[in-house]
């Protein structure tokens, strides 16, 4: 199989973290187009609606299709944060390296700056640009970019600064290959596994932000949905039990708790 | 140099570091909201306004002057204590922030006193009973708790404690609170919520700094010895935790700042988060700038209360 062959290669602790990240990222992928019924369309006359054959998972408070719904706000909120994600551990495992091995001036400049970036809280962050710059796709895929950054920068500084003593990158320096082949080819590939594992968590947490951010309603606005708008908006159906409010939470309760368990589980076995 | 010296020396350098930080944010608050895309004046009054007004409003928030000079007119304002005034509502923003930030300080203090030690016995506990099934429960269920967003958490709570138990209101009204009983009804959802989120946070944190001491091999030694238990974590174990254990309880206190937030719009608690969320949703600009810097300058006097008080720790078991 194509698809298993590349899997093979990882490390079997990381394989389970893989599989699940592959399969939000297909639901994510596939989502608008197996969805039954068009996301802004009132297909039923009573309001969050149980489970039935015709609505899979009920209607919302205007008589939508939660299952379409769902589907289309599980997409946004897996590729943005996705989206995020590579942004900010790209520039920041970069950036770590690139500073372990200068070392010197750049290294404590950089150091600096990312750790006041730290220092302020990732929701007031994020706040803050919304307040600026207002809310849409780019500016939270941006922010979020950001505010992540720096801790990749951390941990991709602490792994390259221990691969940076070996004598293999010495013996590369002494052949006098280029700062970018250093990176490239001697340090990432030593790093991969804890690198993979900290941008599964960078991805957590930017689920948590983005939906935390949504369910304020500063995030995502109407008519796009996240998992988090949609808590929102149908968080009068908790009253009645409807699977409405239920499914989005359910949703993000198993995206961000299965993928930090099959980490989890990676961490402690090693 | 002697030791207090020493330490002195370390203290004043962890304070200088923490300074450089808060100027680090005051200047990045600054510069991130006015780096504003188009006319702030212009979005404010809408559409219709006329250029006069537009240019009106401009000057009397000095939008034509330099950013520069704007900044140093801002930052002088904040030591002299006045904050500015709201675009929206044209109060002073330290009236408006005064009261808020009261009920907030009430609300994060009253969940530190029941958080704290909870989260601390049971970090605790599962060190000690470590890969039993207790430990697994207490790990599972900490794990889904720091892992989903802190609102999941609050709407789980109302939809067990106020929707299916009818045990507690849903929202908090702090304004009529009259009795011990109403002051229970208002504070526990918050509380509970924001508890459980630091908790989780908390017991996690604990439990990894227990093991890693519990598994050393001092205290094995001590086991071999026939020390009894409680001894062992009274006089082995407890010295050499303080330090990691306070830096513990910041970390998770600052995790206390994000919670705060969520948990004070989900139960429409007036604090000084909500004000914030508010005063985003309608780009008010002052009054963001406002809490954003009262909430980083939380969030640093935490830690460096934290790294402080390793400083003195380590310093004690150096000279024992």
């Amino acid at each position: 199989m194509t698809l298993t062959l590349p899997l093979r290669r990882l490390s079997p602790l990381l394989q389970v973290p893989v599989v699940i990240t592959l399969f939000w990222l297909a639901v994510a992928f596939a989502g608008p187009f197996i969805a039954p019924c068009l996301p802004g369309e009132v297909v039923s006359s009573t309001v969050f609606a149980p489970i039935s054959a015709q609505h899979l998972l009920g209607t919302d408070y205007l008589g939508r299709d939660v299952l379409t719904r769902l589907l289309y706000g599980t997409s946004s909120t897996v590729l943005l944060c996705a989206a995020a994600t590579v942004l900010a551990c790209t520039a920041g495992a970069f950036l770590g390296m690139m500073a372990a091995l200068q070392q010197g001036m750049t290294d404590t400049l950089l150091s600096r700056f990312m750790d006041g970036v730290i220092s302020i809280p990732s929701l007031l962050s994020g706040l803050v640009a919304v307040a600026t710059f207002g809310s849409s796709v780019p500016v939270l895929v941006l922010a979020m970019a950001c505010i992540y950054m720096p801790g990749s920068y951390r941990t991709c500084r602490m792994l390259a600064l221990s691969i940076v003593q070996k004598d293999f990158i010495l013996a590369a320096r002494m052949r006098g290959e280029k700062t970018g082949y250093l990176v490239v080819r001697e340090i990432l590939p030593n790093m991969t596994g804890p690198v993979l594992t900290d941008v599964g968590l960078r991805f957590i947490y930017a689920v948590r932000l983005l939906s935390n951010l949504s369910f304020l309603g500063v995030g995502l606005q109407p008519p796009q949905t996240d998992l988090g708008s949609l808590t929102r908006e149908n968080l009068l159906g908790l009253v009645y039990g409807a699977p409405a409010v239920i499914a989005p939470a359910l949703a993000i309760a198993c995206l961000t708790v299965g993928l930090n368990l099959a980490l989890d589980g990676k961490g402690r076995r090693q | 140099m002697t030791m207090t010296a020493k330490l002195g020396m370390a203290i004043a350098r962890r304070l200088g570091a923490s300074c450089v930080s808060l100027i680090f944010v005051v200047v990045a608050v600054f510069f991130i909201t006015s780096a504003l895309p188009g006319d702030v004046a212009q979005s404010l009054l809408g559409q219709a306004a006329t250029s006069d007004s537009v240019a009106a409003l401009r000057h009397s928030l000095r939008l034509d002057q330099p950013v520069i000079l704007r900044f140093a007119s801002w930052a002088g304002g904040l030591l002299r204590g006045d904050f500015g005034v709201s675009l929206v509502s044209h109060q002073s923003v330290m009236s408006m922030v005064h009261e808020r930030l009261i009920h907030s300080l009430l609300l994060a203090g009253i969940t530190t006193l029941f958080a704290v030690p909870m989260a601390l016995a049971l970090g605790t506990l599962s060190a000690i009973f470590r890969n039993t099934i207790f430990d697994r429960a207490v790990s599972l269920l900490t794990l889904c708790v720091v892992s989903v967003p802190e609102f999941l958490v609050a709407t789980l709570a109302v939809l067990v404690f106020a929707v299916q138990l009818h045990l507690l209101p849903a929202l908090a009204s702090i304004s009529d609170i009259h009795s011990i009983g109403s002051f229970l009804a208002a504070f526990s959802m918050p509380v509970a919520t924001l508890g459980c989120v630091i908790v989780g946070q908390m017991a996690r944190m604990t439990r990894a700094v227990m093991v890693n001491v519990l598994s050393s091999s001092w205290v094995e030694m001590a086991v071999l010895k026939g020390v009894s238990p409680t001894a062992i974590i009274l006089r082995h174990v407890l010295p050499n935790v303080i330090a990691p254990l306070f830096n513990v309880m910041a970390l998770s206190l600052s995790y206390l700042l994000g919670g705060v937030v969520i948990v004070e719009s989900v139960f429409h608690y007036p604090g000084i988060a909500s004000l914030m969320v508010d005063s985003v949703a309608s780009r008010d600009i002052p009054l963001v700038q406002t809490c954003a810097l009262i909430f980083c300058a939380a969030y640093l006097l935490l830690t460096t209360l934290a790294d402080i008080v390793a400083l003195f720790s380590t310093q004690e078991r150096t000279r024992a």
